[in-house]
């Protein structure tokens, strides 16, 4: 099967159905092989216990961005290519980067609390990673806003594009500027800084945490398709009606 | 394992966690449920697709 043919929502459909048991289950065990090393991973020297927080707090917080890059590859899917799937896909993202975006963002200030001090501080990767968060709010409102679903699709391309430039200020944002935040510890030029007691887990449940965006976003596509059929064939049967 | 003086941070985190998760895949499974009633009725009531194939058909 090739992408083109991809582009035809009763495959799509067909293809979902049949992977989605699979990723589902193959989920399930990568989350639980992630928290069981997790809990057993030892204690950080300086951070004690609350390290922990790292192998759910990294993973929400790299996917938080992925989604958006999902969403920005979609939004020029719709204005350049016109792909049917790719508005679909970008709107059944939108709510769960959302919740990644917002566990990222309350993971990290549980977190704080004990090694900063406090709970938030305004400096630039919190503030630009609450922006991400505002612009997803804006995004899903976009949506629910506009009753045409290919209208919305294209202002919310647009929308995406330019929220993407907030993608490489949240990744650089440690390095251009003082901030309380570490700096990158495992995506960095000589290799991941993370001792391998913490890096393992770490990539696991990082996994563990795609695959489980992958099998959630596969079935909210499912659920849009499903529902633009509820939509044109109310519009069929409104126009009946009325002739 | 022990978690320390900092065990309501790291277990608030996990929970939250947990439930957001949770949440997100309740909500999608009422989402298709819904979704397949409506067309379900939908075809009750007599409104196909142009193509004459069931709008719930998935194969």
């Amino acid at each position: 099967m090739t992408l083109i043919d991809l582009a035809n929502p009763t495959r799509f459909l067909s293809l979902t159905a049949r992977l989605l048991p699979w990723l589902a289950a193959t989920t399930a065990i990568l989350l639980a092989i992630g928290l069981y090393q997790s809990a057993m991973a030892p204690d950080d020297y300086q951070q004690g216990a609350t390290v922990k927080i790292m192998f759910i707090h990294v993973p929400n917080a790299w996917l938080s961005m992925f989604v958006w890059g999902v969403m920005s590859l979609a939004a020029l899917g719709t204005l350049v290519w016109r792909h049917p799937l790719a508005d679909v896909a970008a709107k059944a993202a939108a709510p769960i980067g959302a919740a990644f975006t917002f566990l990222a963002l309350v993971t990290g200030s549980l977190w704080g609390r004990p090694m900063w001090g406090t709970y938030w501080e305004w400096d630039a990767r919190l503030t630009s990673v609450l922006i991400l968060f505002l612009m997803y709010l804006g995004l899903i409102a976009l949506w629910r806003a506009v009753e045409d679903p290919s209208r919305a699709a294209r202002a919310a391309a647009i929308l995406t594009l330019v929220g993407a430039i907030n993608l490489p200020i949240i990744k650089f944002s440690v390095d251009w500027w003082n901030t309380l935040h570490q700096p990158a510890s495992v995506m960095r030029m000589g290799g991941p800084a993370l001792d391998r007691a913490f890096l393992i887990p770490l990539l696991v449940m990082a996994v563990a945490f795609s695959l489980l965006f992958l099998t959630l976003h596969l079935a909210a596509m499912r659920n849009e398709i499903l529902r633009r059929r509820v939509r044109s064939l109310q519009m069929m049967q409104a126009s009946r009606r009325s002739a | 394992m022990s978690l320390g003086p900092y065990a309501p941070f790291i277990v608030t985190s996990y929970l939250l966690v947990t439930v957001v998760v949770l949440m997100l895949i309740a909500w999608i499974t009422v989402d298709y449920r819904r979704q397949k009633q409506h067309l379900h009725e939908l075809e009750a009531g007599g409104v196909v697709r142009r193509s004459g194939r069931s709008a719930t058909d998935m194969r």
